[in-house]
């Protein structure tokens, strides 16, 4: 008979609109500012360098290596390297990035230069509330803001943080075993103090 | 454009003189590139004879991002997010079609869990993909709202799984040459089964929501016939061609990837008609849930990238390769040419959306206005991939 198929239809509708009220897996809207779903631990959005202990400056794991910079597809990152040393944090003298700069505008939040980074330097943020008052200097962040404290890695990616701190104390320690085997005079190894700091507040 | 204006003034018409009737004279709209149905940027220049269409030109290129270029100046690596935005409806099948032809360039093994997690991530984008299709396909023709919303809730639930692995809801970037960047935890597994359990419940429901109704019926049978035939030479392929009683899948024809451990059917229609392309992806989503159910049970622990494959400086030696997978739209080819060098001599898209779009005046001539939104909708495109 015509006409069955849309009153089957609407039977559906007004499942669904019943069920809206009671059934978990119909109830799916969230009051977004006031109500928030919790972000899942992969969750990605624009990259930001880490630093280990209290200085941004000193402790700041980035050695202007400048591979992430090469990898980048949308070529967003702009580095300037530093003309001076500073130490890192297995104490080695190394170079730091005078400018870092990401235009997160053009950034596509790929993960690639996390991928490519050899020194954990650079890890991927989850702040996505980022809207500015300007379009072209507020989009380009600093290496002052783009840095940010290990304590907040971890507060963010519990986890992934762990892992890594864990992989680079066990580098830091094969280093020091390698050092004191090879020449056995200096009688303190250079303190890891960056990352055991770091890891002890995991 | 130009070229549009003119084959259409090639038509033969008395001149339109001020007050003279429009009986018998044929009237050029301009469809898009701004109009809700159009499914993002895409203007179709149509002549019609009162409210029939007798010619029809599609224009493209309003999304031109000059993807294929960008691909041959950055590494083979770098592409891989870029491909997430051609058919950003189904970024992890992107992903996928792109990784394969680089592995086939190189001669990269995948390691076996990698495969079964690629497999599941690319039923669970069919499944989101045609769900979320037939919603907007309702929604063209003035269903507003409703079978969109019920498609896009279940859809929702997928994108959160696509989120919670690789970080991202749509712009996934999740497949790595030689296997996948993440690895899946039990808890995530546990919620695809969850999903997929449930995913045929929600068919059912939408099937009895649309299906069966006579409106829908009333609007899409015998609406946009193509023929076998036509399809065949034009090059169609995905749901579209089995619409007409193709068998032709390239997850059978290929057996890329793990499918041949698979059990699943493929779905033929028979008319090659709007109801058919309609009812195609109604019946692939149930095969999709069967291969999902048999890959979620049998997916075992172990590696998921193959170590050998460097993430720097990743060089294939020169070749060239040609991978394709069944992608929802259709089949999805990467043509890559390597010299050696970090980046593509050549690389070339072969999107299914585009060469599915070419039969659209074939279709839509003969029909009205209101059949072309219909028709447009069951080709089934995303422009992202049909401009690049």
């Amino acid at each position: 008979m015509i006409g069955t198929g849309i009153l089957k239809g609407m039977a559906v509708t007004a499942r669904n609109f019943v069920g809206s009220y009671f059934d978990e897996e119909r109830l799916i809207t969230v009051q977004y500012p006031e109500e928030r779903n919790p972000l899942p631990e992969n969750y990605r959005n624009f990259p930001f360098l880490l630093y280990d202990g209290d200085d941004p400056h000193a402790g700041l794991r980035c050695v202007a290596c400048k591979i992430c910079e090469k990898e980048c597809p949308p070529q967003c990152i702009y580095i300037v390297k530093s003309d001076d040393k500073k130490p890192d944090y297995m104490g080695k003298p190394q170079f730091y990035p005078k400018v870092f700069d990401i235009d997160i505008s053009v950034c596509m939040s790929c993960q690639i230069c996390v991928e490519v980074c050899p020194f954990e330097a650079i890890k991927m943020d989850k702040d996505f509330e980022l809207s500015k008052r300007e379009r072209f200097n507020h989009l380009l962040q600093r290496k002052e803001e783009l840095s940010k404290p290990n304590e907040y890695y971890h507060s963010i990616c519990p986890t992934e943080a762990a892992d890594v701190d864990a992989k680079l104390a066990a580098a830091a320690e094969a280093a020091a075993k390698k050092k004191a085997a090879a020449a056995p005079a200096p009688a303190t190894p250079p303190a890891p103090s960056g990352s055991s700091s770091a890891s002890s507040s995991s | 454009m130009s070229a549009t204006v003119e084959t259409l003034e090639a038509i033969e018409r008395p001149p339109v003189t001020m007050g003279s009737r429009l009986e018998g004279e044929l009237l050029e709209v301009s469809m898009g590139p701004q109009h809700p149905s159009t499914h993002g940027v895409f203007r179709m220049n149509v002549a019609l004879e009162g409210e029939i269409v007798r010619k029809l030109k599609p224009v493209f290129g309003y999304l031109h991002r000059n993807h294929e270029k960008i691909g041959e100046n950055t590494s083979y690596l770098g592409s891989m997010p870029y491909t997430d935005r051609l058919d950003y409806f189904c970024s992890m099948t992107n992903n996928w079609a792109y990784a394969l032809s680089v592995e086939k360039l190189a001669g990269i093994e995948v390691p076996e869990r990698a495969q079964y997690l690629r497999i599941i991530l690319a039923e669970l984008t069919r499944l989101q993909n045609h769900a979320s299709l037939l919603g907007f396909l309702l929604n063209d023709m003035g269903a507003w709202g409703t079978p969109l919303m019920y498609a896009f809730r279940e859809r929702e639930k997928i994108l959160d799984l696509f989120e919670s692995l690789s970080g991202s809801r749509m712009m996934c970037d999740y497949m790595r040459f030689g296997g996948c960047r993440v690895d899946a935890d039990d808890a995530w597994l546990a919620r695809a089964r969850q999903i997929v359990d449930r995913f045929p419940k929600f068919l059912d429901e939408f099937e009895e929501l649309i299906l069966g109704n006579e409106i829908v019926i009333g609007r899409t049978q015998n609406v946009g016939k193509l023929s076998a035939d036509l399809a065949i030479s034009a090059g169609i392929t995905g749901p579209m061609l089995r619409a007409c009683g193709v068998n032709y899948d390239v997850r059978k024809v290929d057996g890329y990837g793990f499918y041949p451990r698979f059990k699943f059917r493929i779905p033929l229609g028979e008319h090659g008609d709007t109801y058919d392309r309609l009812m195609m992806r109604a019946l692939e989503m149930r095969e999709s849930v069967e291969i999902l159910k048999q890959a979620l049970a049998q997916i075992q622990p172990g590696p998921i990238v193959n170590p050998k494959v460097k993430i720097r400086a990743f060089r294939p030696p020169v070749g060239e390769a040609y991978g394709r997978i069944e992608a929802p739209k259709g089949e999805l080819g990467f043509y890559l040419i390597s010299d050696g060098g970090p980046n593509p001599y050549r690389y070339r898209v072969r999107p299914p959306s585009f060469i599915n779009l070419t039969v659209l005046e074939d279709l839509c001539l003969g029909h009205t206005v209101a059949d072309v939104m219909v028709i447009l909708g069951s080709v089934d495109i995303v422009m992202g991939e049909v401009d690049r």
